[in-house]
């Protein structure tokens, strides 16, 4: 309908408006500004923490499976027993056999207690009873020694295995294998040295990953130095990741074989994978940002009005314009078109320097240290999404302004004043 | 016939009063006349020119423009005959403030139909016709009334309308200023434009070859001078305004160029 080059030269116009007007047209658009600015910084700062965690869950291992007990929920809790609910060692036994989407496991059972070596005397170690297989499935290889054998496990032998940090918090040898250290009364063999644990944001030692003195001991062991109710869970390393509904359904038709629940029974432990918990967190992610962009859209909403303002005065100051710009031929469509244009290009303006004051917001965000916001960054959809909503912005707010220049009648606005 | 119309009526509604500001205009313009409109203030001149500019549509009878019946025209097409039939040139000048001579010239090419190409040597060229080419880069600002009113004239003309409305364009001018926009009126006038001047300047008025004298909204007088040869006589300075009845009897010919 209209030359396309009208749009180029309203832009331009637009354009020019803006910069005579710089410092109207810049607390036009402050409303703008911030919006933008904050929510691609929220979204930098969520696409940055989301990035972090993912990579966190995965050096973890997504494909990690951990079953332990569950009290069924909603029912009496006296009708099932710790005895009842509690892991037990045929189990462990059963699913080590009869699953086989499930690759490894080892049960885990913790002690607490002192610990000494020599002289040297360390309170509240973690103590942890283990299969040989944690170290594959912890992916925490021994720097010294030997892992645990069957005969250690089958034997219940007193041999240990030290972290890294214990050498020297313990004040043992450089080469500890072969010592000797006493826990709970007891004798135990240094048989290796595990490497420290990764820095990690899970876990029970977050800030503190890796520098606390940690004991390992065959499981059974672990066990006989407990009573006979002791408390286990097990943590099992799936063929795949992918494989982890499949895995789920072998223990849980193993365990409720074991436990002789009939169909009607609700389980009476927990089997949870790490995707569950990655779905998760990626559901609350996504959660935050939609309220994070919610808030967001209302601040520019609110821009939208001074927009709006800013549009109108913008007419009533340009009648006689609009009237010489109709009577030397312009439609009410073209006049329609140049306000709008002008409303849009106003709010696209206001949406590029926020995200300018985004990135920078972003780049501040990557600088503060242990904030876990290395990764933050705008992503590419948030950027697109920003310009949308402020083309939308101009779009809505600028079409009264521009409907009311469009309706102007052509001699009237040549005789305003 | 460029202009014809037949019982023309405008009322305009004020509240609950109708003023009657035209009431019943019957007029010829014929191509190549260069016609002043005049009449005191409420005699209904700038009514009449606004219908004939396609701004405003009457309330009552009929405005063919060359041959289109104008009351049928949507706003759409209106501004359409504005754009490619009439220039305008107003009192006070109507430029853009921030736009160059040059970019007030091309103004109404944006909203052409058509290709947009050479539209810059068509506005230069428009700027040569009212003398004003070592101007062209220059902002209204820059300019004198008189150059700002040649450069209005010179985007009324872009287009080649078919005809050059002009309301009182001296009117914010000096009489030295004056005669020499006049002349620029003559000029195109002698190049074959059809122009129409909405004054209430005698002197102005002086200029061109038919007169309409406006009262109470009704043509109370319309008369052709003998503009042609007067022009050449008395050089533009008062001249006689030779009287010859107009409708009534075929008055000779004796306004325009040969041409």
């Amino acid at each position: 309908m209209i030359n396309p080059l009208f749009y180029l030269q309203a832009i331009l116009l637009a354009l020019g408006q803006i910069w005579v007007n710089k410092t109207r047209s810049f607390l036009t658009a402050l409303g703008i500004i911030i919006g933008v600015a904050s929510v691609t910084a929220v979204i930098a700062a969520l696409s940055g923490l989301k990035t972090k965690v993912l990579t966190e869950f995965e050096a973890f291992g997504a494909s990690k499976m951990f079953i332990l007990h569950d009290r069924p929920p909603g029912i009496d809790s006296n009708k099932y027993s710790w005895s009842q609910i509690r892991m037990k060692i045929p189990e462990l036994e059963a699913i080590s056999l009869h699953c086989p989407s499930i690759e490894r496991l080892t049960p885990i059972t913790g002690l607490g207690g002192t610990v000494e070596a020599g002289n040297e005397t360390v309170n509240g170690v973690g103590v942890t009873g283990i299969w040989p297989a944690w170290h594959k499935i912890e992916n925490r290889n021994l720097i010294m020694g030997r892992p645990f054998t069957m005969i250690d496990e089958k034997h219940a032998r007193q041999v240990c295995i030290i972290n890294d940090t214990s050498i020297e918090k313990l004040r043992l040898d450089k080469d500890p294998v072969n010592d000797h250290l006493i826990f709970k009364g007891r004798r135990f063999l240094i048989v290796g040295v595990v490497e420290d644990k990764a820095d990690s944001m899970f876990g029970a030692d977050f800030g503190a990953g890796g520098t606390e003195v940690e004991l390992f001991i065959p499981f059974s062991t672990a066990a006989k130095m407990q009573s006979p109710r002791f408390f286990f869970m097990i943590i099992a390393q799936l063929v795949s990741p992918e494989v982890a509904d499949e895995a789920a359904a072998e223990v849980k038709f193993t365990l409720r074989k074991m436990r002789h629940l009939d169909p009607g029974e609700p389980d009476t432990f927990r089997i949870e994978a790490m995707d569950k918990y990655i779905e998760q967190f990626k559901g609350l992610a996504a959660g935050i940002t939609a309220i994070a962009g919610g808030i967001v859209g209302i601040s520019l909403l609110v821009g939208g009005v001074g927009i709006m303002n800013i549009m109108l005065v913008s007419v009533s100051e340009r009648t006689r314009e609009i009237g010489l710009r109709k009577a030397v031929g312009a439609t009410p469509a073209a006049i329609l078109m140049q306000f709008l244009l002008e409303a849009i290009t106003l709010c696209l303006v206001g949406g590029l320097i926020g995200l300018g004051i985004g990135e920078l917001l972003a780049l501040g965000l990557t600088m503060i240290p242990d904030a876990g916001l290395e990764e933050a960054a705008i992503p590419m959809w948030a950027v697109v999404m920003s310009f949308a909503f402020c083309a939308t912005v101009g779009v809505t707010f600028g079409m009264f302004p521009a409907i009311k220049a469009a309706r102007l009648d052509p001699i009237d606005a040549l005789r305003h004043e | 016939m460029i202009i014809r119309t037949q019982s023309l009526q405008k009322i305009y509604r004020v509240g609950v009063e109708r003023i009657h500001a035209l009431r019943g205009i019957d007029l010829e313009i014929e191509p190549n006349e260069f016609v002043a409109i005049m009449g005191s203030s409420g005699s209904g001149k700038s009514t009449l020119m606004n219908i004939l500019g396609c701004l405003d549509q009457p309330t009552a009878g009929r405005y063919e423009l060359a041959g289109r019946d104008t009351s049928r025209m949507s706003s759409r097409e209106l501004a359409q005959a504005r754009n490619e039939q009439i220039g305008f040139v107003f009192q006070s000048f109507e430029l853009l403030p921030r736009m160059t001579a040059l970019r007030n010239v091309e103004l109404p090419l944006i909203y052409a139909r058509g290709s947009w190409r050479g539209r810059r040597r068509k506005a230069r060229l428009a700027l040569d016709r009212v003398g004003l080419s070592d101007r062209i880069h220059h902002r209204p600002n820059q300019l004198s009334g008189g150059q700002k009113q040649r450069v209005a004239i010179a985007r009324a003309i872009l287009n080649n309308p078919a005809i050059l409305f002009a309301d009182e364009p001296t009117g914010n001018l000096d009489s030295a200023t004056t005669r020499e926009l006049m002349k620029v009126f003559e000029a195109l006038h002698d190049e074959g434009q059809t122009i129409i001047v909405v004054t209430h300047e005698t002197d102005v008025a002086a200029h061109c070859s038919r007169i309409i004298q406006l009262t109470d909204g009704l043509i109370s007088s319309d008369l052709k001078t003998g503009n042609g040869q007067a022009r050449t006589q008395v050089d533009g300075d008062r001249p006689e305004v030779v009287v010859a009845p107009a409708a009534a009897s075929p008055a000779p010919k004796t306004d325009g160029s040969p041409r």
